[in-house]
């Protein structure tokens, strides 16, 4: 477990403000809880898109090439049976099953790519650091592992003139 | 310059002056060079739906945001109402098409004289008192609920009163139900009844998904040659990316209709079906494929990546390939009927889509000089330029 400078806010508006002023002075937190989502938090943290979609991408191509190529075997090679006089390798009829093995594959793999990037699912352990942020206070993380004595004190005092109504140390 | 009113300048007449002139050319030369009037009708009737459809797209963007009471489409909202009066003009040339002889060269089951059994048994629908009896219908309503949307808009653009922002979602409602059914029968009556012998009931849906896509497309390109000529100032990415993803999403939407339609044809083979299809893929076969290019791989493929919503160097380029996408689709829809395997694209096809083009945006932008460019009081009018999304 990792130490943490925790600073709380009461309100989004100056949490956005002192998220942009501590970046101004190139001070980067590792994480900003809120108990509702704020907007543009994600910009004053300057946060990168999400790389979610390229997955979904990758997932649905597989999917989709999965369900089509495996409907190709097993109606031409596997178990040819002749539907109303229909080709064996009849195309349009595999469309719908590949459709929705795209939409399935897609799907699956984003939240399978988001549950392991953030360490969730089922059985995962909820790292709660403080519960006010489940109801009412915003709180700002900074790593504090390898900060010596002098740098921790700078990082609380600009903290503090950003407008912080409360600075810890958390683990 | 003042952002605000558009000026109609001269160079904008005279561009759309001389469309219309190609038109008019190409109309002759048709008329003159003996190309039939069953072609020369398939032209005007495929060409007039084309627009008019664009233009009703137009209308229903402004209704259906109006009903969802969503703010971003504040900033184009003006675009949509200028298109949609094209919709009386298109009635016009519909009217003189009809009346003109063009119903006889068009439709089989108006020569009552001459009617199998199957078409007998639709006389009850399909017979000419009736069919212009509804044409009346459709265009009662559609322009005296464009009025009223046109007029609603601006007197709410007065002083931002809640009791017009009301009325008009009230008014666009009405429109809403109405034209959910007079899209679908009009044409079942224009077009499907060309194929008289054939029915599908999906029709009705498949052709107003090809307007959607065909409609947003003409909000873009309409947008960009705006911003281009210096107005709209206040439509930034944002908004662009919206469209685009309209773009997108009404692309896989007409593709899944024409699927689900083309599917169960091809499917059940059972052969008063297949008679549409059988044509189609026989005399028209790069077309048929083409369309599905055009249309669907096209944009799927193209508008996938955020970015390429966002940047008009990537969003138009793809506007324009729907917009001749879909223009091939109802040339697909609307020849093979009447003209039969002799049909092709020459002069006539393209100068009258010239002319057509011409006549649309004079009055686009006729209509987009009459009123205030930027909708400044519209209660959501500051939440259409602050808004911002994310995917």
């Amino acid at each position: 477990m990792s130490k943490f400078i925790s600073a709380y806010y009461h309100d989004e508006e100056d949490l956005i403000k002192g998220v942009r002023q501590i970046r101004n002075q190139g001070i980067e937190p590792a994480d900003v809880r809120t108990p509702f989502p704020v907007h543009g938090l994600d910009k004053a943290m300057g946060m990168k898109r999400s790389r979610l979609t390229r997955v979904a991408f990758a997932g649905g191509a597989i999917g989709g090439l999965i369900g089509f190529f495996f409907q190709a075997w097993v109606f031409t090679v596997a178990y040819p049976i002749n539907f109303g006089g229909k080709p064996f390798f009849a195309v349009p009829s595999f469309m719908p099953v590949t459709f929705e093995m795209t939409v399935l594959f897609a799907a699956f793999s984003m939240v399978i790519a988001f549950f392991i990037h953030n360490k969730l699912g089922p059985g995962a352990k909820t790292i709660i650091y403080d519960e006010q942020v489940t109801d009412d206070r915003f709180q700002i993380l900074i790593e504090a592992d390898d900060l010596d004595e002098p740098e921790q004190q700078r990082i609380e005092k600009a903290l503090k003139e950003a407008g912080a109504q409360g600075i810890q140390l958390t683990s | 310059m003042d952002n605000n009113t558009f000026i109609l300048s001269k160079k904008v007449i005279n561009i759309s002056l001389i469309m219309i002139a190609i038109g008019l050319i190409s109309l002759a030369y048709g008329y003159f060079g003996g190309l039939g009037a069953g072609r020369i009708a398939a032209n005007i009737l495929m060409n007039t739906f084309y627009f008019l459809g664009i233009a009703l797209i137009g209308l229903f963007f402004v209704a259906v945001h109006a009903i969802a009471e969503s703010g971003w489409q504040v900033s184009v909202q003006r675009i949509g109402e200028a298109m949609s009066r094209f919709i009386p003009v298109g009635g016009i040339l519909l009217l003189a098409l009809f009346s003109l002889g063009g119903l006889s060269s068009l439709y089989e089951w108006t020569h009552t004289e001459h009617l199998d059994a199957i078409l007998l048994k639709k006389v009850g629908y399909l017979n000419v008192p009736f069919f212009m009896i509804r044409f009346f219908i459709y265009f009662a309503g559609w322009i005296i609920l464009a009025w009223l949307i046109r007029k609603t808009s601006l007197k709410l653009d007065v002083d931002g009163d809640k009791f017009y922002f009301n009325r008009l979602r009230t008014v666009s409602a009405i429109f809403i139900v109405f034209y959910a059914v007079t899209s679908v029968t009009s044409s079942f009556d224009w077009l499907m009844s060309i194929d008289a012998h054939w029915f599908s009931t999906l029709y009705g849906w498949y052709v107003f998904s090809s307007m959607l896509a065909s409609g947003t497309a003409v909000i873009i390109i309409l947008l960009y040659v705006l911003k281009r000529m210096g107005y709209m100032t206040h439509v930034n990415a944002e908004h662009v990316h919206d469209l685009g993803k309209y773009l997108f999403g009404f692309s896989i939407f007409w593709a899944y209709l024409w699927f689900s339609q083309y599917m169960l044809i091809w499917y059940a083979n059972i052969p008063e079906e297949t008679v549409y299809f059988y044509t189609r893929l026989k005399y028209f076969n790069t077309i048929f494929f083409l369309n599905l290019v055009l249309n669907l791989a096209v944009p799927l493929l193209v508008l996938m990546t955020r970015n390429s919503k966002r940047m008009f160097a990537v969003l138009l380029p793809v506007s324009v390939v729907v917009f001749i996408g879909h223009w091939i689709d109802m040339y697909q829809i609307v020849m093979p009927g009447v003209v039969g395997k002799e049909a092709g694209i020459g002069l006539l096809e393209i100068g009258l889509t010239v002319g057509y083009a011409g006549l649309f945006i004079l009055v686009f932008f006729h209509s987009l000089s009459k009123a205030p460019l930027v909708p400044k009081n519209h209660p959501y009018f500051k939440e259409s330029i602050e808004y911002h999304t994310n995917y």
